[in-house]
């Protein structure tokens, strides 16, 4: 074993026996380390002294009506993005189906002029290629992205 | 919670709708669509997920609200999930993640753990105790958590799982997907950083 994997080595035997988690082999193995080197022994001891005081520390407890509203709070969220989604679909089917009703109109209206009637159909078109553009984009980024969780 | 250590998961009016007594059976329900049966599992891990993002973010309306966020996410992806794996582990990703994002979006005002940590257990618990070690120990925490502000979140994560949460290296490795032997390397890192914040004057 090289120094410094004989260094790491050592390092992870003095956490866990810090942390009482060492197997009885280990710990062993590391008392053995420790009476050869009284170095190591003067830093385990001032980790012993940190640990010590580390586990001693707390962060502050909420206000007990945070708990009691904490599920409440989750469920509402829950319920308002399903609402949020309902609301999307039924907005995209009025959106199409408006769409459709326009560009009926349009073609069958003798009174517009044909350049006016391209220029409708145009603008309609070009919006409904965008918004699948976006949506298709938008549906495959997350389908295939592994840190989609991640808020970029 | 019963005493049996169950819980009835309740709907928004309050009405219980299934006694529910392990994660197993309460993510079986919520992949059949079940949405009151999430309760179970929120009610079962919010203190664990609260206090995992305070000792990230430092800062108590944005670990209740990353906290809160992170379930509902969990919640909309709950059909993917792998069930033999732990939820809290698969729930931990997505919190810390939140985390992590909100400590970068927000690094020109980061929090100072002197808001959020316990000044209680500052006070003498028994006339027993020797006074001034227990003075001592109390200037050291302050130190302590001082020194804690200036760790890079992943050593202050690790700090706070080991130490503040005590969860076994196991629970640790699981929880941030990596090997124990990377548990106790990081582990070490982290309270070197600390040691080093606080020696010259404490250790």
């Amino acid at each position: 074993m090289s120094s410094a994997s004989n260094r790491e080595h050592m390092e992870k035997l003095m956490m866990g026996a810090l942390d009482g988690e060492l197997t009885g082999k280990e710990q062993a193995e590391f008392n053995q380390m420790l009476s050869k080197d009284p170095s190591m022994k003067e830093e385990f001891e001032k980790y012993k002294k940190l640990v010590k005081v580390t586990k001693t520390m707390k962060l502050k407890a909420p206000a007990p009506e945070v708990w009691e509203n904490y599920w409440l709070d989750v469920y509402n969220r829950i319920e308002r993005g399903i609402g949020w989604l309902v609301f999307s679909v039924g907005l995209v089917i009025l959106l199409t189906y408006g769409s459709f009703k326009v560009v009926e109109a349009v073609i069958n209206d003798p009174g517009l002029a044909i350049i006016i009637k391209v220029g409708i159909l145009l603008t309609i078109g070009g919006l409904a290629i965008l918004f699948v553009s976006v949506a298709r984009e938008k549906y495959f980024t997350r389908k295939h992205d592994p840190y989609k969780e991640i808020i970029r | 919670m019963d005493t049996a250590g169950s819980i009835v998961a309740h709907d928004q009016a309050a009405a219980p709708v299934r006694r529910i007594s392990s994660d197993a059976q309460a993510i079986a329900l919520c992949q059949a669509g079940n949405k009151a049966a999430y309760g179970y599992l929120v009610e079962q891990y919010k203190e664990r997920a609260y206090y995992s993002a305070l000792g990230l973010v430092r800062s108590h309306e944005a670990a209740l609200d990353l906290s809160q966020d992170a379930f509902v996410r969990a919640f909309r992806h709950i059909k993917r999930f792998d069930t033999t794996k732990k939820f809290f582990t698969w729930y931990y990703q997505i919190l810390r993640n939140l985390c992590l994002n909100f400590i970068r979006d927000t690094k020109r005002h980061a929090r100072s753990f002197s808001e959020v940590y316990d000044t209680q257990i500052m006070h003498l618990i028994d006339d027993k105790q020797d006074a001034s070690a227990f003075a001592e120990q109390n200037e050291l925490r302050r130190a302590l958590w001082a020194a804690m502000d200036e760790l890079k979140p992943k050593e202050r994560e690790i700090i706070i799982l080991k130490d503040i949460q005590d969860l076994a290296y196991k629970e640790i490795a699981d929880i941030l997907e990596i090997p124990i032997g990377t548990v106790m390397s990081r582990l070490f890192n982290a309270r070197k950083a600390l040691k080093a914040k606080i020696e010259r004057i404490y250790l």
